[in-house]
């Protein structure tokens, strides 16, 4: 994804006449980027008088923020506890062996970033799997093969 | 919506909106809550909309999208008004024949009704579903029946009268003396008195003439989520607890920590927030009183730690999540060393309703210190997962039998877990214990903010205690040096014995251990992480013991002590185990019986998931 300086410089103006706060503008540009890049920490640490320090601790501190740019597609399993008891660890073991890689990483390709998430509170559904902000519920290993393919399927097909 | 600028234009719209409120009006109100709609609510709706206007009634019938009534084990969920008529588990292609035989022609559809599992029955009517009767709804009340992006419904059903009456009739002195009355404590889990603290607060905001108002909902506890739902479901609630709380405390700023995992409930807060300033109820001059309160939002950022009060509070001034020590307390150095008043979303919601009734009236539901009702979200093994409110005293058998339906598939009962993270199980034998702040205490678990996550036969308990610890450690902020490595030291033993290398000495470790991070950790993350295992030694320690020593998991779910092996009589060959076996561990061709390779084995448990003959084994 491109980057725009002047985009990012927008986003941090408007936190800041609000009465918004280093966070807020970092929940900004990771929501248009999905990740932090290095520029936006710097205009940040700039507009908004903070050291760069601190921008750089608020932004590893917090599992909102990423430093590393992420996959097109966004794939997070519940980890809850009504999923864990309900089998979200097996779900979880699947899409990584199937997508080869560890939770919080990215596929080489960039297409495709397995999360976790610590309870989405929608607990009668578990275990959970949320592709690109849709959920698919009461998910099984068979599922998660059928709900990757079509996935993959989407994705090949445009 | 005017801009109203007197008590009296209020008292005049709010007649107007009461007066055309018609629960005998047919309607549809279908749940549209984040559970309802994880199960295609959405569709339903715009499906219900659209066939309606389709099939040209004599009166329109209009489709009301609520908040979330709590059942959300049966979802998508609609209720036929007038008659209240309860469909449960809708399909988008249920929707054609909900309108022409139900609404047109005025007939039940029994397949779309709840199946009484005891009597096989049909249940007809939302308030005969025996998931309700035991339940006492106050803050829940309005949910599923209001559509949480209109404030009239709200007002209609007489919200923000206890603000009205606090202005015109009450001295902040007399809501204190109210809210002491009700005897209510907090419900984010420490339970603290709230008029105790509304009262130091004061006298605070007082001395120094400043002072902010903060709710705290920052639902981070697994396996809880009443907070959200009163946001989805019924936002001005809650806005109206933090307005007579600010007038009370003479304070007039605000903000709510919510979290940004919950989208649905901050998009109906911002628009609760947006309708109360066009409203004049929040803002400058409240309804030409003089009284100002401004509130702001302020998003989570994915941080556990964050809860904590002054984590909570460095959050908000823009910096990491760091807890401090207190005292001092927020009431005396919070927010930019203000006095600051932290209550969670589910105390500020009760605060209208002890005004509205008087807070004596209120202290006669619950137990002799524990007051008022709480909400628990019932899930896990259970057949009624979902949203309950209970009042204080019920007991964990009527909440998890009664309301919750018992354990699926026959299975039986082994735990209960309260209080998430922070929390403890409880047993089958203390299923009888009153559900209070002091009787949760003593049995080791806590009322925490009300996650009750049911355990069955099949979950295993030293597995169970692993998993918080790994959820609490990953959380720790890593400030103070018993949490950041003592929780890493507890985790790395539990692990050690779930992969069949525990050593004798092992369970008194985690005991000793636990009680030191307990006892000199920082904040409350780290205060209450060891209580999840330690709770389950307290109940379970045989099942840790036979982790050490006889190297078996008896609930057959830790992986270092299961295998998986074909039992050769029952399998016919198929080749479907071996197809889904993403390591290759299986051996076998068609129609002869196959193997499995231990050391390739990654004990994932797919080939049993996909096996139809029962033909593999695990122990």
């Amino acid at each position: 994804m491109q980057i725009s300086v002047s985009e990012i410089n927008d986003i941090i103006n408007q936190e800041a006449i609000g009465d918004g706060s280093l966070i807020a503008a970092l929940e900004e540009i990771q929501e248009r980027y999905r990740y932090l890049p290095p520029e936006a920490l710097i205009l940040a640490s700039e507009r908004l008088g903070v050291p760069l320090s601190q921008a750089y601790s608020v932004a590893t501190f917090y599992n909102a923020f990423s430093l590393k740019p992420k996959g097109k597609h966004c794939l997070h399993v519940c980890m809850g506890t009504a999923c864990h008891v309900r089998g979200s660890p097996q779900v979880l073991d699947r899409l990584e062996s199937k997508l080869g890689i560890q939770a919080g990483d990215t596929t080489r390709d960039h297409l495709y970033t397995l999360e976790t998430v610590n309870c989405l509170g929608a607990c009668a559904l578990g275990p959970i799997v949320v592709t690109d902000g849709e959920y698919s519920g009461q998910m099984t290993i068979q599922k998660v093969d059928q709900l990757l393919k079509s996935v993959l399927r989407a994705e090949k097909e445009k | 919506m005017n801009h109203l600028q007197s008590i009296a234009e209020f008292q005049t719209w709010q007649k107007t909106l009461a007066a055309g409120w018609d629960d005998s009006k047919p309607c549809l109100r279908v749940c549209d809550g984040t559970g309802c709609r994880a199960l295609g609510s959405e569709i339903v709706l715009a499906g219900l909309r659209e066939e309606i206007n389709r099939s040209k009634l004599d009166t329109p019938i209009e489709v009301i999208g609520t908040g979330c009534p709590g059942f959300c084990e049966c979802g998508p969920l609609i209720t036929v008004y007038p008659q209240r008529i309860s469909y449960q588990k809708i399909k988008p292609n249920d929707v054609s024949e909900i309108v022409s035989q139900t609404l047109m022609g005025g007939k039940i559809i029994e397949r779309l009704l709840y199946t009484d599992p005891q009597t096989g029955g049909h249940i007809r009517l939302e308030p005969d579903l025996p998931f309700y009767q035991k339940q006492k709804r106050l803050v829940l009340d309005f949910n599923g029946r209001i559509d949480p992006t209109k404030m009239e419904d709200y007002i209609a059903l007489g919200g923000y009268t206890s603000l009205v009456k606090a202005l015109t009739t009450m001295t902040p002195e007399k809501i204190i003396a109210e809210v002491k009355a009700s005897g209510l404590r907090g419900r984010g889990g420490a339970g603290f008195p709230t008029g105790m603290k509304w009262e130091m607060c004061r006298t605070n905001v007082l001395k120094v003439g400043l002072g902010y108002i903060v709710c705290n909902a920052d639902e981070g506890d697994p396996g809880a989520f009443m907070d959200r739902s009163v946001i989805e479901g019924n936002p001005h609630s809650m806005l109206e607890g933090m307005l007579i709380g600010a007038y009370a405390m003479d304070m007039h700023q605000g903000f709510v920590y919510i979290r940004a995992e919950y989208p649905l409930a901050v998009e109906n807060l911002r628009i609760a927030i947006r309708q109360a300033e066009a409203a004049g109820l929040l803002g400058r001059d409240i309804l030409g009183t003089g009284f100002d309160f401004i509130l702001s939002v302020r998003l989570g950022a994915g941080a556990f730690v964050c809860g904590e009060e002054s984590a909570l509070m460095a959050s908000i001034e823009g910096r990491i999540g760091e807890p401090r020590p207190r005292p001092p307390y927020p009431t005396d150095s919070g927010l930019w060393g203000e006095p600051t008043n932290i209550n969670n979303v589910e105390t500020w919601a009760n605060i209208p309703i002890i005004l509205a009734h008087g807070g004596e009236e209120y202290a006669k539901i619950g137990t002799g210190k524990s007051k008022g009702t709480k909400i628990f979200s019932v899930v896990g093994k259970i057949n009624n997962t979902g949203l309950v409110e209970v009042p204080m005293g019920i007991t964990l058998r009527e909440v998890i039998y009664d309301v919750g339906g018992g354990i699926p598939n026959g299975k039986k009962f082994k735990a209960a877990q309260l209080g998430g993270p922070s929390g403890g199980c409880l047993p089958a034998e203390h299923l009888d214990a009153p559900i209070d702040y002091e009787s949760l205490t003593a049995l080791g678990a806590i009322m925490g903010s009300g996650g009750l996550v049911v355990a069955d036969e099949d979950t295993c308990m030293v597995d169970f205690a692993r998993y918080f610890m790994t959820f609490t450690q990953q959380e720790s902020c890593g400030k103070c040096v018993p949490c950041r490595l003592g929780t890493k030291a507890m985790l790395a033993t539990l692990e050690r014995i779930c992969d069949g290398k525990g050593q004798p000495g092992d369970v008194e470790y985690l005991l000793e251990l636990g009680e030191h991070v307990k006892n000199s950790s920082l904040c409350g993350l780290g205060q209450t992480a060891p209580n999840p295992v330690l709770s389950t030694i307290r109940y379970f320690r045989d099942e840790y013991e036979a982790h050490i020593f006889d190297k078996t998991c008896p609930a057959k779910v830790c992986k270092g002590l299961i295998n998986y092996t074909v039992i050769p009589e029952k399998c016919t060959g198929c080749l479907v185990c071996l197809r889904n076996c993403t390591s290759n561990a299986i051996i076998g061709a068609k129609q002869e019986v196959h193997v499995i390779n231990p050391d390739l084995c990654t004990r994932c448990g797919v080939c049993m998931n996909v096996c139809k003959f029962d033909a593999i084994l695990v122990n």
